[in-house]
């Protein structure tokens, strides 16, 4: 067994897991923050994406013991005093979903596009940046439509700031 | 995933010094070919030594007529880079179309040059650049680098730090890509250095990525897309999968080493 210590969706947390436990399964099963879907389990179909220091990340594809210090946020750190976060409104909207398998990675996803490119985005952009994330209800195009009204509501403000990306050591 | 035991040193020092002692060990970079791979029990050290805590492996700097990119740099990392962006665009531009975001903000360079997958990117861009493979141990050039098949000069114990890359007067990287794994179903990286030209082919040859001899003396006489006008490439040696057969690839050859030319040519 290994320790692990993290915070995850701002909230200390401390873990003695098997070091074959991938990000997901601590997620899941030890945190029982279920919000966080396995899918293929494959690192392709994005069902099962957090941000890791502010990135999102593949927890599928992540050892959960690798992250000590980290800071993780998953779909449930999203909502603030049970409101929606923008960018979940904006899915709800535009009716950005059917079965909602693929939704806690797609919100996931869209809000690390707008960490990363800002508030204006058009569809081309939108459409290649999910490119991991893998619907098979909707045809892609509300996901879209909410993903860019989502992003505009969001106002230029980076909804991660609790989780300020660790630099790079030069 | 059959169990191992976790390994997190501090510097690539402490990661060799656990390598040499740890009996069946694997380095673990980013994780995005080791993971999987252990997760279909294709892989089963009994050890992972996790690089990720090594700050000396991390970092992008221009030293003089190079870029120098540590191993553990994410493709994210070197996509973002204003230092590639300015003096390798081309690199930058590859390191952008690897997988998809959320691979690209763990997978690493050195990782990528390590695995030397026969379809995957990084190695393109080496051999076209006549990139230097830095190790605990020696410096490699690419041309001696990339062996077969999964396979590389690296020896037991042998550890990437980083990767020395000449900035070149031209670069441009063009690739079909499968739609479902994102690797390259062909991918061409063209590079011009004085009179020096190279283009190197990866995700089509049966041995992994390849020098195209025939295209680099085509370009010599001028580096633009009409150089290449009737030039083929050969199918002999090239794979044949359910994705592609190997006529196809071969005529993708030419396809994606024009575009690679126009790209570096901004035209």
């Amino acid at each position: 067994m290994a320790t692990v210590s993290m915070s995850v969706n701002g909230k200390a947390v401390t873990g003695s897991i098997d070091p074959r436990t991938l990000l997901v399964q601590f997620l899941r099963d030890d945190l029982r923050l279920t919000g966080t879907h396995v899918g293929c389990d494959t690192s392709q179909c994005g069902a099962c994406v957090v941000h890791v220091d502010g990135k999102a990340v593949k927890a599928c594809t992540v050892l959960a013991v690798s992250l000590e210090g980290a800071s993780v946020t998953t779909i449930e750190g999203l909502a603030v005093n049970g409101m929606l976060h923008p960018m979940q409104e904006a899915f709800r909207e535009h009716h950005g979903l059917q079965c909602g398998f693929c939704t806690p990675g797609m919100i996931m996803s869209a809000v690390d596009i707008v960490n990363r490119r800002g508030n204006d985005l058009d569809e081309k952009v939108i459409r290649e940046d999910l490119d991991g994330n893998i619907c098979r209800c909707t045809g892609y195009h509300n996901i879209v439509k909410a993903v860019a009204a989502g992003a505009e509501a969001m106002g230029g403000q980076s909804m991660d700031q609790k989780e300020p990306p660790r630099q790079a050591a030069e | 995933m059959y169990a191992f035991t976790y390994h997190r040193p501090g510097s690539a020092r402490q990661a060799a010094g656990l390598l040499a002692k740890k009996e069946d060990a694997k380095i673990l970079a980013g994780g995005h070919t080791l993971l999987p791979t252990m997760k279909q029990r294709l892989a089963s050290p009994t050890a992972l030594i996790d690089l990720g805590a090594c700050g000396d492996l991390k970092g992008i700097v221009r030293k003089g007529r190079t870029v120098v990119i540590g191993a553990m740099s994410t493709h994210a990392e070197v996509a973002e880079s204003a230092i590639v962006q300015e003096a390798i665009p081309g690199l930058a531009y590859l390191a952008s179309h690897i997988g998809d975001p959320h691979v690209r903000h763990r997978g690493t360079i050195g990782g990528s040059v390590a695995n030397n997958d026969p379809a995957a990117d990084y190695p393109a861009a080496c051999l076209a650049l006549g990139a230097t493979i830095v190790t605990n141990q020696r410096k490699i050039e690419a041309d001696a680098f990339f062996t077969g098949l999964y396979e590389t000069a690296l020896e037991e114990g042998e550890i990437i730090t980083r990767v020395v890359f000449p900035v070149v007067s031209k670069a441009g990287y063009a690739k079909f890509r499968n739609p479902a794994s994102r690797y390259a179903l062909v991918g061409v990286f063209v590079a011009k250095r004085g009179s020096d030209i190279r283009v190197a082919v990866t995700g089509a040859g049966e041995g992994g990525v390849f020098r195209w001899p025939e295209a680099e003396a085509a370009l010599k006489a001028r580096f633009a897309p009409k150089s290449l006008d009737g030039l083929k490439a050969s199918a002999e040696g090239i794979n044949a999968d359910m994705h592609a057969d190997a006529d196809y690839r071969a005529h993708l050859i030419g396809v994606m080493t024009k575009q690679a030319v126009a790209q570096a040519t901004g035209k």
